[in-house]
């Protein structure tokens, strides 16, 4: 694995995390994206694409994506992430490494409004058939409010501290164990 | 004045048989269950479905054929059953049994398939088509080594009249065509396989990949009408296979023991192998059971 | 003036159909359903032990609760010494077993599913997801109360019921049968307006006659 970061890293730019043994991550800017996957795909063997998510960091205006690629040989899952502009919201498309991501990159422009130019059916609808609102796993977009406001609640819903109900239902008799002192309480 | 007591004797012997169908379908699911240990339905099961689909109040039609494809059918096992004689000498069971009356049933077998398939096809349902195409086929391939299994009877007792094949068979057990003509029997015995729709060849209803086939659109009393036709018909095949073949009955418990030891032979068969798929059943069909049957003419016409 | 009133009646009995294209109306039903009373008093109590002791259910899996439909087949819970039997296609079935959470996609199948069925019919809704929305109350995708888009006869709570549960509602569907007190259909059919309401406004693309014959 080091090497192959290594021969990464003689090419472009990256960041490496290690997860696990068999996780890692690494983070690349957008404009390299096309040429890390398509490399790993032909060269190192990482010939499965096992998601395509995102992120919304509504706070530093920015998605992250993440391309989990896995290698059957040795293996190894490898995520990649990608950091893109909020505002822009427009990324790549790749089903042309992977025929198969269609079918993310359409998930993600209901979800989260991510355009993938020429990707095919991309603009057809996936889960939400005649959406109107904005993208509703935008973090600004506020579900409950949204809910409240389309489907018809049924009265009497109230909602107790699960902690506080189960001592008073269940463990009446029950006694405070004695506190452990750890390091990190020093 | 005789013909209004044949037809009042032919009425009760029709719902003899439906009832006796019924309950073989409900015996079946019992034993069923109880192999993979469970209780299982109780037997009248199908009655109660029955009466239930017939108490709906609201039914669906998409056309005249659509009407017609249930009547059909029953007609077709009506016909199947009215042309047996179901016991041997009695009044009540002898039906309607005529001088060619074997190639009449033959004729009837086919006869529901085709208007099910017409009124099937009017549902406009896409999964009824592949339903109809695969019942038709297959009924086409088990219809030879049948065909092929009754010339051998016809030409060992030169005759095509039931009522003389079994009176042929009376008199001890080996008078039977199971040992007079073994092969022939054989090649009866895996058509009927097919002719049942138990499992090796139950791809025509097969529920789970196309929803039940022909019948899918069927709501209602159109589907009470094929759910009695299904206890009807399944009791004229049995008592036609015990008479061709195993003797024929002179009393109702001999019928009955008969024709549920035969059912069981399919329930078996069909309890221990996969389903075939449509071309791979054609292909069975086509092959062994119609080589058999070949054999069996040869050998009864010239040995 | 007689006639005209008639024909204007007529036309407000016929539905709108809306949803669909020109070319596609002609190929649609847009007659208004209609509200449909047993025949005999002592021949519907006959018939209404047969409905309560067949009974079919349309093996339709909208959400997780679909999975807790499984064991009720098999050799430790048995449904079918109950009567009951899966069946594969609305037309035939008369128990409609919602399996927990509907979202905004299979809610319009629900209908669709739900107005095939052939009366009388009768819904088992699972889960609290059903009842109101359950751990999903605040989310944009699950519809939080089913009785508002069709009729509901038993509701089975839990999170998700247990099968046994699942066969103590039946037992309860049943009773309610013997008792005459399932009439779902008929009320869907008299509040259809109410109802349609509802639909729409959840199901923004409404591409399918008002009324699935």
């Amino acid at each position: 694995m080091k090497q192959l970061l290594n021969r990464i890293k003689d090419k472009i730019e990256i960041e490496f995390l290690k997860q696990r043994d068999d996780l890692y991550f690494i983070n690349v800017e957008e404009k390299h994206i096309i040429f890390l996957l398509s490399y790993l795909k032909e060269q190192e063997e990482f010939t499965h694409l096992s998601f395509l998510q995102a992120v919304d960091y509504n706070e530093y205006n920015m998605f992250q994506l993440t391309y989990m690629l896995y290698n059957y040989e040795t293996k190894v899952n490898l995520g990649i992430k990608v950091i893109i502009d909020r505002e822009k919201s427009e990324m790549t498309s790749i089903h042309k490494l992977w025929p198969h991501a269609w079918q993310f990159q359409r998930e993600l422009h209901e979800l989260y409004g991510i355009n993938f130019p020429g990707s095919p059916r991309v603009n057809e609808s996936f889960v939400l058939e005649g959406w109107e609102e904005i993208p509703p796993m935008r973090r600004d977009f506020d579900t409950k409010k949204y809910s409240e406001k389309t489907f018809y609640q049924r009265p009497g819903r109230y909602t107790k501290n699960p902690k506080d109900y189960m001592k008073e239902k269940l463990y009446k008799n029950f006694v405070e164990p004695p506190k452990i002192r750890r390091k990190d309480d020093e | 004045m005789d013909i209004m007591i044949k037809i009042f004797y032919a009425i009760i012997s029709i719902i003899v048989a439906t009832v006796y169908g019924l309950t073989l379908g409900g015996i079946v699911r019992k034993i069923y269950a109880r192999a993979h240990g469970r209780f299982g339905p109780p037997v009248w099961q199908p009655f109660l479905d029955i009466i239930k689909t017939h108490g709906k109040r609201v039914s669906i039609s998409h056309g005249i054929m659509f009407y017609l494809g249930p009547v059909f059918r029953f007609a077709g096992g009506l016909g199947t059953y009215l042309f047996i004689p179901v016991i041997f000498g009695s009044a009540i069971f002898s039906n309607f049994s005529i001088a060619g009356d074997l190639l009449l049933v033959m004729y009837f077998i086919f006869f529901g398939q085709l208007g099910m398939a017409l009124g099937a096809g009017e549902g406009g349902h896409p999964y009824s088509p592949i339903g109809i195409a695969r019942g038709l086929s297959q009924m086409t391939s088990f219809e030879v080594p049948f065909a092929l299994s009754v010339i051998a009877i016809a030409i060992q007792y030169n005759t095509l009249n039931i009522t003389t094949i079994v009176a042929a068979q009376q008199g001890g057990i080996t008078n039977w065509t199971l040992f007079t003509n073994p092969l022939a029997v054989i090649a009866a015995m895996i058509s009927l396989l097919g002719m049942n729709m138990h499992s090796p060849f139950s791809i025509v209803l097969a529920p789970q990949e196309i929803p039940i086939g022909p019948p899918i659109e069927m709501n209602s009393s159109f589907l009470a009408t094929l759910q009695t036709n299904r206890g009807l018909f399944a009791a004229a095949k049995l008592v036609l296979f015990m008479n061709l073949y195993f003797g024929g009955a002179t009393n109702l418990l001999i019928m009955v023991i008969k024709t549920f030891l035969i059912y069981m032979f399919s329930v078996f068969v069909g309890a221990a192998f996969p389903r075939f798929r449509p071309e791979q059943s054609m292909r069975f069909f086509l092959k062994w059971p119609t080589i058999i049957g070949i054999v069996a003419i040869i050998f009864i016409a010239y040995f | 003036m007689d006639k005209k009133n008639i024909k204007e009646i007529e036309k407000e009995m016929k539905l709108a159909n809306k949803g669909l294209s020109e070319k596609e109306k002609t190929l649609f039903s847009d007659a208004r359903p209609k509200t449909v009373r047993p025949l005999n008093k002592y021949l519907e109590k006959f018939l209404n032990w047969a409905r309560a002791e067949s009974l079919w259910i349309l093996g339709f899996g909208t959400g997780c609760g679909a999975i807790e439909l499984r064991p009720l087949m098999t050799a430790r819970y048995d449904m079918f010494r109950y009567g009951i039997a899966p069946r594969p296609t609305p037309r035939q079935s008369c128990v409609f077993v919602i399996g927990g959470y509907a979202s905004m996609k299979t809610i319009k199948r629900i209908v669709r599913s739900y107005e095939q069925m052939q009366g009388p019919k009768f819904v088992i809704a699972l889960g609290s997801c059903t009842i109101n929305g359950g751990m999903y109350y605040d989310s944009y995708n699950t519809i939080n109360r089913i009785d508002h888009y069709i009729p509901v006869d038993i509701y089975i709570a839990g999170c998700m019921p247990r099968p046994e549960s699942l066969i103590a509602g039946f037992d309860k569907l049943k009773e309610k049968i013997k008792a005459n007190e399932c009439d779902g259909m008929n009320k869907y059919v008299e509040n259809f307006d109410w109802y349609k309401k509802n639909q729409k406004r959840v199901i923004k693309d409404w591409n399918m006659p008002d009324y699935n014959w």
